[in-house]
């Protein structure tokens, strides 16, 4: 079962809920928790755990190979991103182009463009009791955030099984970061605010997942700032409001020092139980269908 | 003309509000580029005509005709994006997987495979409130923010403002470490850092500065909740020290600024006490910046 957790604006607590949600859920069984947003992820300062494992992870750029490289050019002509070039009597790569594809590699015709591994970040795994989380940070200057969404999801994949609650912390926006991070969810929760740019992002947010065909219910965070419209919208829409979670001067200074906020905030001890039971329920809902 | 970024790493800063209020501030001798393409919002606060819009087309994307196709699967074979699946015996090309590498089209022996050029978005240019000329867009859903669409924004900004003799253009970046905010920094005169005293603002703080600093462009950072966690506010203001940023103004956690922005209203026009605060910034940007305004 993946629950991705994800808003069109930020800072609307997609960390905070994800967090405090499988630190919940792992009070009971094993969850998986998955930080995706690799330009700025946040949810490793919220989770104390042990580091079990690390590896650097890699996209592969090709390299050009001089010796048996007849200069025909045939590398540029393929290439869509301008990531190879022949200047004169040269072959250049810019890996920073580079989106992995490997047409220059496999279609010339003297092998002279092998792909080789070039680090993009770095994946950590920890652990602390049913907790396991799973944490990738994209190396500054590397501008692709999408590749390594990507072996960060097949990671979680091949360690965990079906049966676990995986829970995806996603980037911002609605554009392929968060689209790679949410496509093979089975369920979307959007995270927002009740403010005229909360709800703006969130109807952006919607047809997203609308068009990616995924389930999805809204929690609003920050509960009582700002205006209804949020919830005249959801209304009108249909969406279901999973629950809120209320707008509250102790929540933003728990959460300003790295902490957990359901242990000591009762108000988000409920909101996360009722996310439980209602991720619960999509389970049991699933399990069903597939037996 | 120079050219001023606001930028925050992580979001919900306050990055918007501010640079709306900026804008306020700056009224007529700027040109507003919104550079946060994939989640705009400032145009909510500035009220815009969206005079003049222009689609704006980028990268490629496949279609395979299937009257050509003889699925032989070769096209499969080759997307390393996994965004050819067979549905219902048809090889389709899934449009949000696919990046427009072209290399099916190449290896299909039939020919059936085609590339077209996506519109990714549209860009306006709008009379706005304050007097002046705003750039914007909006990145269609699950478009590749490749960076092109907010170097599109930025360039038609800054030609404009040139063309009309403005002062300075006023960049409300974008989120994260990649290339969208890559592309608003290019060129960027002089960089405003938004950042809150958490441990997670201060996280993306350090982040994103590491990458302002391979541009090499100075840069001021003002603390919004500044009073929300005075020992990390002590943190942030130490980086700020240790990496020569200025201190440009220090907000207090207040309710108002959200109600500015709910009122429709930058935050220089809601409260006073808050306003003087970005005031104060603005007078130390435009001082180190080396404009009047």
């Amino acid at each position: 079962m993946k629950i991705a957790i994800a808003s069109g604006k930020g800072g609307t607590g997609k960390t905070t809920l994800s967090t405090n949600l499988a630190s919940y859920i792992a009070e009971s069984r094993i969850c998986v928790l998955s930080d995706l947003d690799v330009e700025e992820p946040n949810s490793g300062l919220f989770i104390k755990a042990e580091l079990i494992h690390k590896e650097d992870k890699f996209k592969m750029i090709p390299e050009w190979e001089k010796s048996k490289c007849e200069l025909c050019g045939n590398c540029q002509a393929v290439c869509n991103f301008n990531a190879v070039l022949k200047m004169g009597k040269m072959i250049m790569v810019f890996p920073e182009l580079c989106h992995g594809c490997y047409a220059c590699s496999e279609l010339c015709p003297t092998d002279s463009l092998p792909m080789k591994q070039k680090k993009m970040g770095e994946l950590k795994s920890y652990k602390n009791g049913n907790l396991n989380f799973i944490e990738s940070k994209l190396i500054i200057g590397e501008e692709q955030a999408v590749p390594l969404i990507k072996q960060t999801i097949a990671y979680v994949d091949d360690n965990f099984g079906e049966d676990v609650i995986k829970i995806f912390d996603s980037p911002p926006g609605t554009s392929c970061p968060v689209i790679e991070a949410t496509r093979d969810a089975d369920f979307v929760i959007l995270v927002t605010e009740p403010t005229p740019f909360g709800l703006h992002d969130l109807k952006l947010a919607v047809e997203t997942v609308k068009q990616m065909r995924i389930p999805f219910g809204v929690v609003i965070n920050r509960h009582g700032i700002g205006n209804d419209s949020v919830e005249l919208y959801c209304k009108e829409e249909n969406i279901a409001i999973i629950t809120t979670i209320p707008n509250d001067r102790l929540i933003a200074e728990t959460y300003s020092q790295g902490k957990l906020l359901y242990p000591t905030i009762p108000s988000v001890k409920e909101a996360v139980i009722s996310i439980s039971e209602y991720i619960e329920n999509i389970n049991s809902q699933k399990e069903g269908e597939t037996k | 003309m120079k050219e001023i970024v606001v930028i925050s790493g992580k979001g919900g800063t306050g990055k918007t509000s501010i640079t709306a209020s900026l804008a306020y501030l700056g009224g007529e001798d700027l040109i507003i580029a919104d550079c946060d393409v994939d989640a705009a919002d400032m145009h909510l606060l500035m009220a815009p005509d969206f005079g003049q819009s222009e689609d704006f087309y980028s990268g490629e994307i496949a279609y395979i005709d299937q009257d050509a196709c003889i699925k032989c699967g070769k096209c499969q074979d080759v997307c390393r994006f996994d965004a050819i699946p067979v549905i219902d015996t048809q090889y389709v090309v899934d449009p949000l997987g696919c990046e427009g590498c072209g290399y099916c089209a190449r290896v299909c022996p039939t020919d059936a495979i085609t590339n077209s050029q996506p519109k990714v978005g549209e860009v306006y240019v709008s009379n706005v409130r304050t007097g002046t000329t705003m750039i914007h867009a909006r990145l269609s859903i699950g478009a590749d923010n490749s960076g092109k669409l907010v170097a599109k924004v930025k360039n038609e900004a800054k030609t404009l403002a040139e063309k009309e003799n403005k002062i300075a253009v006023l960049v409300d970046g974008s989120p994260g470490v990649g290339c969208p905010v890559v592309s608003s920094l290019s060129g960027a005169s002089f960089v405003i850092l938004v950042t809150e005293p958490t441990v997670s603002g201060l996280h993306d703080l350090k982040r994103v500065y590491e990458l302002v600093k391979k541009f090499g462009i100075k840069a001021g950072c003002i603390i919004n909740k500044a009073d929300l966690n005075e020992a990390v506010a002590d943190d942030v203001k130490k980086f700020l020290k240790e990496e020569d940023i200025v201190l440009l103004s220090e907000i207090p956690y207040n309710v108002k600024f959200t109600e500015a922005m709910t009122n429709g209203k930058t935050i220089v026009e809601y409260d006073e006490d808050l306003g003087k605060k970005i005031s104060e910034s603005w007078t130390k940007i435009t001082d180190i910046v080396g404009i009047e305004i």
